[in-house]
């Protein structure tokens, strides 16, 4: 029976689903990555406070969009990215793509408490209180409970096999409802209004704020995909333990 | 844009705790996920009997 | 297949009445939540009024999200569940059937209690045929998506809670729809809308539940 291949300019890059081979281009890739996000996050920071103009509607308060709209983004992305991989996983019973799944979860949660952190920051100045009940803060608070629910599945089972399927069966879940949920979130929003409270009515974007937000939104997406390889890689160490190839690596490194 | 001094852009217009805040917690939370990469992957070195040298390589 | 569904509806009806006191504890249990809010805000007549909706459908919620747990426990724990995954029905269509009976004996009198409770609270009286049927096509709802739950943690230990963090997000949208169409009912308008929408949400998870936590049951089995 022949092997599937996907060959583009003489690469067969379905080899690439295996740990074996994946781990080492996986290694490559991360300083790439790594050197990437702090180039752009530098600019986009540079472009934030030092070109960027104050708005006369916030004041400086403002700055934090370039942090909590990019980190919105990657949470968003991110959880989309994990379902993704989720399903290739069940489609095709491939470890790799389990693995993917399960490095990436950390990492959106990290965004989207980010997000939700610098959200009160924000709100706090501009309207008054910590927490906002706006249509997006709470439905990225509800995105933060299921990556915390998807981890929390995976922890609690035992069984690696059958915690990567429970688990891709709750992400593919999740990302079904995150539409369902944020509509109805919105639509509860709209209801409740008392005062027009809403995070959408971001400041009129200067086209320099728009540039430091897109140079700080590829930081963090360069930032995100260097930690999940990084995280896949010693996923890959923890659960092919046995295989001949990582007890060579592990040999070489002592 | 420009700063008066460093004082001013430190005092950020009076918004200070708010912007230094965030960009505060997103530095410590990426130093914190940094730190914790490495930990598990040092972690998962040992396990596998790779000594001190292993932790210590390139990722 | 029509038979072999009868039958499993049959069967756990059966059991679940053999088996009062479960039954009982969990309707108990959302007697007692509800309780719990005047003895936390304080008596003032108009905020309970006011809160009464949110109140009762937070603690349907909850109550609904403890029985899952009883689904699967039991077939599991006896084999019985395997051989329904072996047998000729699909399983998605068996799964069906266990949460109808589920939802019979958990979600129906949760429904028939609720304005009894609403009383307690005050609510007026004619908004108390919108919480009745606000309940009615949202239990079922909430049965369908907590046995994604306890279908996906079969066995787990602490999965009690690990349920809950589960689940509860995805209550999100039927919460959301429901507790509001009482509160826009209270309001004077007609929360139509609302009804219409918690039909479409149960007509959606009665057709697509069943697979998914027949898929989730295969991966539990395994």
């Amino acid at each position: 029976m022949s092997q599937p291949s996907l060959v583009i300019g003489n690469i067969n890059w379905f080899k690439y689903a295996s740990p074996q081979t994946f781990f080492p281009l996986a290694g490559a890739m991360i300083p790439w990555f790594g050197w990437a996000a702090a180039a752009l996050a530098a600019a986009g920071l540079y472009v934030g406070f030092f070109v960027a103009p104050t708005d006369h509607q916030q004041g400086e308060a403002y700055r934090i969009i370039f942090i909590h709209v990019p980190a919105a983004w990657m949470s968003m992305f991110i959880y989309l990215v994990m379902a993704f991989w989720a399903g290739v996983g069940l489609a095709f019973n491939t470890r790799l793509s389990h693995m993917m799944a399960q490095a990436l979860a950390p990492t959106g949660a990290l965004m989207t408490f980010l997000a939700l952190w610098t959200g009160a920051l924000w709100g706090k100045p501009t309207w008054g209180t910590w927490w906002v009940w706006d249509a997006r803060l709470t439905s990225e608070l509800i995105l933060l409970f299921l990556y915390l629910g998807f981890m929390a599945l995976q922890a609690a089972i035992d069984e690696p096999r059958r915690a990567d399927r429970a688990g891709a069966l709750l992400a593919l879940v999740g990302s079904v409802n995150v539409p369902i949920i944020y509509f109805s979130v919105q639509w509860w929003n709209t209801l409740h209004q008392g005062a027009s409270v809403s995070l959408t009515a971001a400041p009129r974007m200067a086209a320099t704020m728009l540039a430091g937000m897109l140079l700080m939104a590829f930081a963090f997406w360069f930032y995100s995909i260097a930690a999940s390889l990084h995280r896949v890689r010693t996923i890959i160490l923890e659960r092919e333990r046995g295989a001949d190839w990582v007890k060579e690596y592990a040999r070489g490194l002592r | 844009m420009s700063w008066g001094s460093l004082g001013e852009f430190l005092a950020m217009g009076g918004y200070a705790l708010y912007v230094w805040g965030s960009y505060a917690v997103a530095a410590g939370l990426i130093v914190v996920e940094i730190a914790m990469l490495v930990a598990r992957r040092r972690r998962a070195l040992e396990g596998l009997g790779a000594g001190r040298a292993g932790a210590g390589s390139a990722p | 297949m029509l038979e072999a569904l009868l039958c499993v509806i049959g069967r756990d009806l059966r059991l679940a009445m053999r088996r009062r006191s479960d039954v009982a504890t969990a309707l108990l249990f959302f007697v007692i939540v509800v309780t719990l809010f005047p003895l936390a805000l304080g008596p003032e007549p108009n905020l309970l009024r006011a809160i009464a909706p949110g109140v009762i459908w937070v603690a349907a919620l909850l109550a609904s999200m403890l029985s899952a747990a009883r689904l699967f426990a039991a077939d599991y724990a006896d084999g019985t569940l395997e051989q329904m995954a072996l047998s000729a029905t699909p399983l998605g269509a068996i799964v069906a059937a266990k949460v109808a009976a589920h939802w019979l004996v958990s979600g129906l009198p949760l429904v028939a209690i609720a304005p009894v409770l609403a009383l307690q609270f005050d609510l007026d009286q004619s908004l108390l045929g919108a919480l009745v049927l606000s309940l009615l096509l949202g239990t079922p709802v909430l049965s369908f998506i907590g046995a994604i739950g306890a279908a996906l943690t079969l066995g787990v230990r602490g999965s009690g809670v690990l349920t809950a963090l589960l689940v509860l997000p995805l209550y999100v949208p039927v919460l959301v729809i429901g507790a509001g169409a009482l509160d826009v009912a209270a309001a004077g308008q007609s929360s139509e809308p609302h009804f219409l929408l918690l039909a479409a949400l149960l007509v959606l998870a009665g057709a697509f539940t069943p697979w998914a936590i027949a898929a989730a049951l295969r991966i539990s089995l395994e």
